[in-house]
C-alpha cells in the first residue's frame, strides 16, 4: 500500500472519464487499511492465559448450562494433547497461547442491555463508522453512506460481535414472525438449548483439529440461525465481527441450521484495528442443511493484514464446514479473503444427502507479507452429488498464496460430478502462488475434472487499459477484477460492491 | 518417541538385509556411508506420511520380499526387433554371457562394481550426489538405501552421437529375488543417447538412476516395466539438465502388484526441456504410483508431464506430480496432465497435482480428470457397427496415445502400442 500512500489519491480530482463519484469512492476506501482505528472503550478482560479456570469463567459469564461447561472442558483437555498443524505453506513465529486474553467484553456489558436502545452509544458509533447498520432501517448495505438511500433498498438483519460479546441483533421480531431464529450463540444456549445441543459439534466435532478444538474450549460469541421447515428467510442475515481489544483472541462460533426445504443467505464481515502485534482469530462455523434446504454463506474477510514489513495483523485459523445431510440440499460458500496476516481456512461440504450439491467460490488476495493457505474440501458420500470449485488466487509483493483442496468421491457416491478450476495470478517477482489439490475418485460412474493455471498479469491487457488513459494501478485493478469476475458474481449484491473495491485496494502498491 | 524408533529400526533392518559391497575405493565407501547415515536418520516411511498417503510402503519395507510367481512370456521381448546394444540383468545381477559386448562409438560403458573400485573416476561427482540433493524437500529413503547397498548396474557416458540405443533388459528367474540396481548416466555436452529398459527384474526391484545431461545434450529414455503380476518395484530417476539440453522419458507399466516410479528432474541451465510421460494399465491387485517433481531452476525452460492410467477390477492408480518454479526461473513453461480411466466400479484413481511457483513471468498449468469410458463415444462407435468390446478398446488406446506420443521414435511407440493391444485382448 506504500506507493499509493505517497502518490496519495486523497487529492485526486475528477477528470474526464472519471466522475466525482468514483473519486469519492476511491477516497472513501482509502489508501491505507481503512478500518485500522480502534474504539476507546472500557473493557473487562478475563485474566491472561488459558486454563480450566478461564474456561469456567467464560462459561459462567455466559450463564451457560452445566453440559456446555463440561463440553468445553473436555475439548480443552483434548486440546492439551494436540499439536499445532504444520502442513500448511505458512510461516510464523510460534504462537504463545498463554499470552492472550481469551475473553474481553466492553464494561457496559456487565449488565446485558435489553435492547439496542440501552447499548453504549460509543459501541453503536463504532459500527456506524464501520458502515454497519445496527438501526433497523431500510438501507442498501455495502454501499457506504447509503443509509439515507431510498426505501427500496434490501434489508439485512445484523448480529454484531465486538471482541467476545454480541452487541445486538436487528430485525429479530420480524424474523421471529417468520419463525426464523437469529441470535447470538450465547442467547441460543439460553433460549433454545435443545436445538444447540442437538447440532453443536455435529459437523465440526470438538476433536476435529487443533484450532477447532481450541475454539470448542473457549468460544465466546457468534451467531445462531435456525430456519424452520419450508421457510424462506425473508431477508439476508449477517454478522459483523470486530476485534477491538489488544492482545485478545477472537473465537467465534457460528451454527446455522436450515430445516427441510428452508433457505437462508448469510453474510459475514470482519475487521480489526491496526496493531504491531499479531492477534489470533480461531473460529468454527457449522452449517447443517436438511432435505431440500439451501444455505448461502458469504464472507468478506478483511481483518487487519499487517503493515508492509509484515508487522502485526491477524492470524486467521478458521474451520468452516457444511453438512448437506438431506437429499437435494445445497450449500454455497463464497469468500473474498483480502485481510489477515495469515489465512488458514478450508470451508468444506460433506455431501451426504443424495443429489446434494456443494459450491465454493473464492478470491484470495495477498499483498506485502501476507500468507494465505486456503481452499475447500468436497466429500462426496451420497449418490449423484455435485460440487463445483472456483478459486482465484492473487499474489503480490512478497506474499504467498496457496490453494489447497480435496475432492473425494467415495465408492457409494455413484454418478457424482466435480469440476474444479483454480487460477493464480502473480503480480511482482517476489511473491509465490501454489496449488495443492487432492483428487480421490473411488468409483467409475463419477467424473472429476480439475484444472489450474498460473500466470502473470497479461501485459497486453495492461497496455490496452493504459492506452485508454487508466493509470498503472487502475489498470491492474481492472484486470484483476475481470480475473475474479466469476466469484464476484456469486456474491450477494450487498457484498459484491464492497468486494470489488476491496480487490482494488488490497493490491495498492503492488505495481510500479 | 516410539514412532521414530520404529522408523529407524525399519531402516536398520533393510540395511542389514542388504550388505554393502566390499573392496571399493575411498570415495565410493564415503558415499555409501553417507547414504547409510541418511537412511538411518530419516527412517523408513509410515503409511501416515503425507508423501505416502496413497501408497502403502509396507511391501517395500519388509527386509525380504514377498514371493512373486514367474510369468512365462508369450510374446517377443519388448524392443526385440530393433538394432540395439543389449545388456542383461538376471534377478538384478549383470550377466556378461547374455549381454552384447559393451562397445559402441560415442559411448563408454562400464560395470558399476568396477567403477566404484577405481580411485579416480568421473562418476565420483554423480554417485549419491543427485540422490542426496533429491532428499529435499521430501525424504526418499529407498533411494538412499540404493546408494548405500546397490552392487550392480552400469555406468554409461555418452561422448558424442550414438548410432543405436542401449537397452537394459531385466530378467526375472527366481520367485524370491530382491534386486538393487544402480545406474549412472552422463551425457556430455552435445552428445545424445537413447536408453531403453524392459522387464520385471525381480520379485522386488529397487532401481535408482542418476543422470546428468550436459549443455545441448539429449537423453531419450523409454521404459517398459515387466508384466509379472506379483512383482513389486520402486524406481527413482534423478535427472539434472544443463543449458539447452533435452530429456524425454516414457514409461509403460502393465501389471505388477506394486509399482512406484519416482522421478526428480532439475532444469538447471537456461532453455532446457524435460518431458516425462507414462501410461499404465492395471487389473485387479495392481497399485501404480507415479511421483514426479520437476524443478525449474533456470530461466526459459520448458517441462511437460503426461500421465494416464487405465484401471479395472479394483486396481489403484496414483499420481503425485509437482512443478516447482524457483524465484529466478522466469519465462518458465510448465504443463502437467494426469488422467484416470476407470473401467468398473471397484477401481480408484488418486491424484495430487501440485504447483509451487515463486517467479511471476511463468505459464504453468495442470489438468487432472478421472471418469469412466465416455458413453457417447461408445454409442457412436457401436452405431457404426463396431462391437462394444472393440469400441471400448479403441477408446482406451486413444486415451493412452497422448503419453505414447511423447516417445520421439515412432517405431518404439508402435512396439509398445501393439503390446497394449495384446494386453487388452487378453482381458476380454
Amino acid at each position: 500500500m506504500t506507493a499509493l500512500d505517497k502518490a496519495t489519491p486523497t487529492d485526486a480530482l475528477a477528470r474526464e472519464g472519471v466522475d466525482q463519484e468514483t473519486v469519492d469512492a476511491v477516497r472513501s476506501v482509502g489508501a491505507r487499511y481503512k478500518y485500522g482505528w480502534h474504539t476507546e472503550i472500557e473493557t473487562d478482560y478475563a485474566p491472561k492465559g488459558l486454563n480450566e479456570e478461564i474456561i469456567r469463567l467464560i462459561s459462567a459469564r455466559k450463564e451457560e448450562p452445566e453440559w456446555m461447561l463440561e463440553w468445553r472442558l473436555q475439548a480443552y483437555r483434548r486440546w492439551l494433547t494436540m499439536k499445532e498443524p504444520t502442513w500448511a505453506m505458512i510461516k510464523h513465529p510460534p504462537i504463545d497461547f498463554q499470552d492472550q486474553y481469551y475473553y474481553a467484553q466492553p464494561k457496559s456489558f456487565r449488565k446485558k442491555p435489553k435492547s439496542l436502545d440501552e447499548v453504549d452509544p460509543e459501541l453503536l458509533r463504532t459500527y456506524e463508522k464501520l458502515g454497519i447498520p445496527l438501526r433497523e432501517q431500510m438501507i442498501l448495505a455495502g454501499v457506504e453512506g447509503a443509509g439515507e438511500a431510498p426505501a427500496e433498498g434490501r434489508r439485512v438483519a445484523v448480529d454484531a460481535v465486538f471482541d467476545s460479546v454480541s452487541v445486538g441483533t436487528t430485525f429479530r421480531e420480524e424474523l421471529a414472525r417468520a419463525g426464523v431464529i437469529f441470535c447470538s450463540i450465547s442467547e441460543a444456549l439460553r433460549d433454545h438449548p435443545d436445538l444447540v445441543r442437538k447440532y453443536l459439534g455435529s459437523v465440526v466435532p470438538p476433536t476435529d483439529n487443533f484450532y477447532a478444538t481450541l475454539n470448542s474450549a473457549v468460544f465466546s460469541d457468534g451467531s445462531f440461525v435456525y430456519v424452520p421447515p419450508g421457510v424462506r428467510c425473508p431477508m439476508e442475515l449477517s454478522t459483523y465481527f470486530r476485534i477491538n481489544a489488544e492482545n485478545t483472541g477472537q473465537f467465534e462460533r457460528t451454527l446455522i441450521i436450515a430445516d427441510k426445504g428452508a433457505y437462508v443467505s448469510y453474510l459475514e464481515g470482519c475487521t480489526a484495528p491496526m496493531r504491531d502485534t499479531n492477534q489470533l482469530h480461531a473460529a468454527v462455523v457449522e452449517l447443517v442443511a436438511l432435505e431440500d434446504a439451501e444455505i448461502k454463506y458469504s464472507t468478506v474477510q478483511n481483518w487487519y493484514p499487517g503493515d508492509e514489513e509484515g508487522r502485526g495483523g491477524i492470524y486467521n485459523f478458521v474451520t468452516k464446514r457444511a453438512d448437506c445431510r438431506g437429499a437435494r440440499s445445497r450449500v454455497m460458500w463464497t469468500q473474498v479473503e483480502t485481510g489477515s496476516a495469515i489465512t488458514w481456512k478450508y470451508p468444506s461440504c460433506i455431501l451426504r444427502g443424495e443429489g446434494s450439491q456443494g459450491e465454493f467460490y473464492s478470491i484470495a488476495i495477498t499483498n506485502n507479507c501476507q500468507q494465505a493457505d486456503t481452499g475447500t474440501k468436497m466429500i462426496h458420500l451420497g449418490r449423484n452429488t455435485r460440487s463445483r470449485i472456483v478459486s482465484k488466487g492473487i499474489s503480490a509483493g512478497r506474499a504467498q498464496n496457496t490453494y489447497r483442496g480435496l475432492v473425494s468421491i467415495h465408492p457409494r457416491a455413484a454418478g457424482s460430478r466435480n469440476h474444479t478450476q483454480c487460477d493464480s495470478l502473480l503480480i511482482g517477482d517476489r511473491c509465490g502462488a501454489h496449488t495443492v489439490p487432492y483428487i480421490e475418485c473411488r468409483n467409475n460412474s463419477s467424473r472429476v475434472e480439475h484444472e489450474a493455471t498460473t500466470s502473470k498479469v497479461d501485459e497486453d491487457q495492461l497496455f490496452y487499459c493504459r492506452s485508454r488513459g487508466l493509470d498503472a494501478e487502475e489498470a491492474v485493478a481492472l484486470v484483476v477484477n475481470g480475473f475474479c469476475k466469476e466469484v464476484l458474481q456469486a456474491l450477494p449484491m450487498e457484498f459484491a460492491v464492497e468486494a470489488q473495491k476491496l480487490v482494488a485496494i488490497s493490491l495498492e502498491g503492488s505495481v510500479g | 518417541m516410539a514412532e521414530a524408533a520404529r522408523r529407524q529400526e525399519g531402516a536398520a533392518a533393510l540395511l542389514a538385509a542388504h550388505p554393502a559391497p566390499a573392496g571399493e575405493a575411498g570415495w565410493a565407501r564415503e558415499a555409501r556411508e553417507a547414504a547409510r547415515a541418511r537412511l538411518l536418520a530419516m527412517g523408513v516411511p509410515a503409511p501416515r506420511d503425507e508423501y505416502w498417503r496413497f501408497t502403502d510402503p509396507a511391501g517395500l519395507i519388509r527386509p525380504s520380499p514377498q514371493d512373486a510367481a514367474l510369468l512365462t512370456p508369450d510374446e517377443k521381448p519388448v524392443f526385440g526387433d530393433f538394432d540395439r546394444l543389449q545388456l542383461v540383468f538376471v534377478d538384478g545381477v549383470f550377466s556378461p554371457e547374455l549381454s552384447d559386448p559393451p562397445e559402441m562409438t560415442g559411448l563408454v560403458i562400464q560395470r558399476l562394481d568396477e567403477v566404484l573400485a577405481t580411485d579416480i573416476h568421473w562418476a565420483r561427482d554423480l554417485f549419491g550426489q543427485l540422490e542426496s540433493r533429491g532428499q529435499e524437500p521430501v525424504a526418499r529413503p529407498f533411494a538412499a538405501l540404493n546408494t548405500a547397498c546397490a552392487a550392480t548396474g552400469v555406468v554409461i557416458r555418452a561422448t558424442g552421437p550414438t548410432p543405436k540405443p542401449v537397452s537394459l533388459r531385466y530378467l526375472h528367474r527366481s520367485t524370491s529375488s530382491d534386486a538393487l540396481i544402480r545406474h549412472l548416466v552422463r551425457v556430455d555436452p552435445g552428445a545424445s543417447l537413447t536408453l531403453m529398459e524392459s522387464g520385471p527384474a525381480a520379485a522386488r526391484l529397487n532401481l535408482c538412476m542418476e543422470v546428468e545431461i550436459g549443455a545441448g545434450g539429449r537423453l531419450d529414455h523409454v521404459r517398459a516395466q515387466g508384466r509379472d503380476h506379483e512383482r513389486q518395484a520402486i524406481t527413482h530417476a534423478f535427472v539434472r539438465l544443463g543449458q539447452g539440453s533435452v530429456y524425454k522419458s516414457f514409461t509403460l507399466t502393465m501389471n505388477g502388484r506394486l509399482t512406484r516410479n519416482e522421478q526428480l528432474v532439475e532444469l538447471t541451465g537456461p532453455g532446457a526441456s524435460a518431458h516425462v510421460a507414462g501410461a499404465c494399465v492395471g487389473d485387479g491387485d495392481f497399485h501404480h504410483d507415479d511421483t514426479v517433481l520437476v524443478i525449474h531452476d533456470a530461466p526459459g525452460c520448458e517441462s511437460r508431464q503426461v500421465f494416464k492410467k487405465v484401471l479395472r477390477n479394483g486396481a489403484t492408480g496414483v499420481f503425485q506430480g509437482k512443478i516447482l518454479v524457483r524465484p529466478d526461473a522466469q519465462n518458465t513453461d510448465g504443463y502437467q496432465l494426469s488422467q484416470g480411466l476407470m473401467l468398473d466400479e471397484d477401481s480408484q484413481f488418486l491424484a495430487k497435482p501440485e504447483l509451487e511457483i515463486h517467479a511471476d513471468d511463468v505459464k504453468c498449468s495442470h489438468g487432472s480428470t478421472v471418469g469412466g469410458v465416455d458413453e457417447t463415444a461408445l454409442f457412436y462407435l457401436t452405431s457404426r457397427g463396431i462391437a462394444r468390446n472393440e469400441a471400448e478398446n479403441l477408446l482406451i488406446l486413444a486415451f493412452l496415445d497422448e503419453p505414447l506420443a511423447e516417445i520421439a521414435d515412432e517405431r518404439y511407440a508402435e512396439d509398445l502400442r501393439t503390446r497394449l493391444q495384446r494386453w487388452l485382448a487378453r482381458r476380454r
